[in-house]
């Protein structure tokens, strides 16, 4: 197996040192070192975090290979810096059962790029009217700790007591798409201003809220953990926070874009702009921002939504929801919460490795940057500025609402146990990887 | 002027004015026993009608027709659109057939804008209702008529008067391309409805709200009626048909409360009975038919100046077809 020894990066943004990763873990940390490695980096100026987990993903396998693959997919991640990914599961078929799930593990391990934890429904072809095989799905190889009908919100207030409930059974998670279905019919986007003036159908911040404050409740009541996906409005942070300062075990996550784009965008008519939950407003933007430095949102996760062009290459009406984000992700962190000085990089790690892991009870991923651990490790240069590349991108789509936007840093090197998954800002060959 | 017409917000008050005098120097031609101009011989214009539109479609055919373009109706019905093809091929199919304009009428909000900004099409893009979003040549009629009874004459606006629109407006793209229109030509624009029918964040837009129609009739120079379509009725948004017609209707004891020179404006197709009773439709105050006559000169004002067509006060030089649509509503 390479080794490598990393020269002069400064861990989670401290002062310099140089790191000795071999056989799979980092084997030595100081300054100086003076070993023997295959491979020697100087990383002057860079920053190294820990692997990166992304609690939400869509990698489209099985069912969609034209917009992704598990393949494609987990080249994406290595490319944002990530280790682990969770991957929803709304495939056709949908993950719902124990085959499905290994499955889709298997071609994460297949592939070699980045671990892939499979999210399992929570009901029986995300119909809200049944639940899956849950137990039998965490009891497969892939191990599903984390639930959700992503894309769909499980609504039936019983439903979801139940499978909080369930879940306990094995230390699961629910992930709600918090969407309250008759509030949002024909929804085209967030309901304000911008909204009435385009004529498009909105997409109220009350029905996300709405859920949330029904779930946190019912979390509370049943003894569950609930996980609210890509929390979008000011209003659900404001309802989070009561939960936690309740002592309640609710976690959340937020979506780079949702830290950084507006509802605005969308006067353009442009699908591209077009995701679920929607842009909201500017004052949401700045209570995401807030809420993810003070904690109260504890990850970021990409909800990455790879589209074909043809679904994104028509009227807004028609158009497909969702934004590739794998690739950005790291970038736009540092954008919206580094460089405007809300998160250092210790926050960086906390909330992009960390946490996500322990939500997703991923042991082997968000571990400290220390010697014996293994070698998840990201290697990030801050320093560079570039426009948005998606002629560049590892995955297999382009919709991207960041083409051509100036955004800081840039993944240098991603190492998945001990193997660099990329180097030089360049892919790693599959066949150097297994 | 921009070289599509998308949004009554893309007109300048120089451009409004442009179009209404335009239009009223083409008005004079529809009087004449031959209505046609050679303006637009040679050029192509496309109407790409994605929704059923009778009214707004014969009006812009007319149109073209009296300046003499070639024009092609390019219906979502029983095309390759119906069988599937994007918008952006068939987009693309127009432009190879060298569309110079494309009057586009679709169901979607912001399929104008789409076409407007794509290089799919190189011609103008002629919004002619868009979803919920805009219906700008609505607008440019609707101007046009109050204008011509509340302060005619050719440079003039309409400063100062008061234009009350009553209805569905959170559906309506008459009501979003009025309230751009006749405040960039200086009017104070009022709308009633009840709250549910009001878009969210319509607080912020230039006019006025009120849920009681006989407060605001007063203090009206222009009252346009919006029609409240049937499937409304099963969403909620107002308990039954005749406590809608009750509270927002106009029948001829409302109407009696208007100054005396206002008029009585509906963009069709009329619901009588609903929003408007068969005596104010009927009476002499109500524009309706005038509306539908003004639409023609008023589109053939936008597609002159859009495609920049020769001078045309030479007046007719070719006898027109006697179409049957000419006599169309």
């Amino acid at each position: 197996m390479t080794s490598y020894l990393i020269r002069n990066a400064k861990i989670l943004g401290g002062a310099p040192q140089d790191l000795h990763l071999a056989d799979g873990v980092i084997k030595e940390i100081g300054t100086g070192l003076a070993v023997e490695a295959d491979i020697e980096i100087d990383a002057t100026g860079m920053i190294v975090l820990p692997g990166l987990v992304d609690l939400h993903t869509h990698l489209r396998e099985p069912g969609r290979e034209d917009a992704e693959t598990v393949l494609t997919g987990t080249q994406a991640a290595a490319m944002g810096g990530f280790t682990a990914v969770h991957a929803m599961a709304n495939t056709t078929p949908v993950a719902d059962t124990a085959g499905v799930v290994e499955q889709v593990w298997r071609l994460g391990q297949e592939a070699g790029y980045c671990d892939v934890q499979p999210v399992g429904a929570v009901t029986v072809g995300l119909g809200g009217k049944k639940l899956a095989e849950l137990g039998a799905m965490h009891e497969s190889a892939a191990g599903v700790r984390v639930f959700s009908d992503d894309g769909k919100c499980v609504d039936d207030a019983v439903l979801m007591r139940r499978a909080l409930e369930y879940v306990k059974a094995f230390d699961g998670v629910v992930a709600q798409h918090a969407q309250e279905p008759r509030l949002t019919e024909g929804a085209q986007m967030n309901e304000g201003q911008v909204s009435g003036e385009l004529g498009l159908g909105g997409w109220p911040a009350v029905a996300e809220e709405s859920i949330i404050a029904r779930d946190v409740l019912l979390s509370a009541h049943v003894g569950s953990r609930l996980h609210v996906c890509h929390v979008s409005t000011a209003g659900s942070v404001e309802i989070i926070r009561w939960a936690k300062g309740k002592g309640w075990d609710v976690t959340a996550e937020v979506t780079p874009h949702h830290l950084l784009l507006t509802d605005e965008l969308v006067r353009s008519y442009d699908p591209v702009y077009k995701v679920n939950p929607p842009l909201r407003t500017a004052e949401d933007v700045q209570a995401l921002r807030k809420a993810l430095a003070d904690g109260t949102i504890d990850a970021v996760a990409t909800d990455h939504a790879p589209h074909p062009a043809e679904d994104k290459d028509c009227e807004w009406a028609v158009a497909a929801m969702g934004m590739v984000g794998l690739e950005t992700a790291l970038s736009v962190v540092q954008q919206t919460m580094v460089d405007t000085g809300l998160l250092n990089w210790e926050g960086v790690a906390d909330r992009m490795s960390h946490r996500p892991a322990r939500i997703g009870r991923l042991t082997g991923h968000g571990r400290p940057v220390s010697v014996g651990e293994p070698a998840n490790l990201v290697l990030f240069d801050p320093a560079y500025r570039g426009a948005v590349n998606p002629d560049s991108f590892a995955t297999r789509s382009r919709n991207t609402p960041y083409r051509g936007m100036d955004l800081p840093g840039r993944v240098h090197a991603t190492f998945l146990r001990g193997r660099a998954t990329v180097l030089a800002g360049e892919l790693a060959e599959r066949d150097g990887l297994v | 002027m921009k070289r599509h017409l998308v949004s009554a917000a893309d007109l300048s008050r120089d451009d409004a004015l442009l179009v209404l005098d335009t239009a009223e120097e083409l008005a004079q031609l529809s009087g004449r026993a031959v209505k046609k101009l050679p303006t637009l011989r040679g050029r192509t214009v496309v109407n790409l009608f994605f929704e059923d539109s009778t009214r707004t479609k014969t009006s812009f055919e007319v149109a073209e027709k009296r300046l003499s373009a070639d024009v092609i109706n390019f219906s979502a019905k029983g095309s390759s659109v119906s069988k599937g093809e994007s918008l952006k091929d068939t987009a693309l199919t127009l432009q190879a057939m060298g569309a110079d304009a494309v009057v586009i009428r679709h169901h979607a909000s912001g399929a104008p804008a789409r076409l407007a900004q794509s290089d799919w099409l190189h011609g103008s893009v002629i919004n002619a209702g868009d979803g919920t979003h805009e219906h700008p040549t609505q607008a440019l009629l609707d101007a046009f008529t109050m204008r011509r009874h509340l302060n005619p004459g050719s440079g003039k606006d309409l400063a100062g008067r008061r234009v009350t629109i009553v209805g569905d407006i959170l559906h309506s793209r008459v009501a979003r391309s009025n309230v751009h229109l006749l405040t960039t030509l200086g009017a104070q624009v009022t709308f009633v409805a009840p709250p549910t029918l009001l878009p969210i964040g319509i607080e912020q837009w230039p006019c006025e709200i009120s849920y009681d129609l006989d407060s605001v009739l007063p203090k009206t120079d222009a009252l346009m009626m919006l029609r409240v379509q049937r499937e409304r009725m099963n969403a909620a948004f107002f308990p039954t048909e005749r406590e809608y017609s009750r509270r927002y209707g106009l029948d001829g004891v409302r109407m009696a409360q208007l100054p005396e020179h206002a008029i009585v404006m509906h963009p069709g197709p009329m619901v009588r009975g609903m929003e408007i009773t068969a005596e104010v439709a009927d009476s002499p105050r109500c524009t309706v038919v005038e509306q539908v006559a003004n639409g023609v000169s008023v589109r053939m004002a936008v597609l002159y100046l859009l495609l920049g067509g020769a001078v045309f006060a030479d007046g007719p030089t070719e006898p027109a077809r006697t179409d049957s649509v000419e006599t169309a509503q």
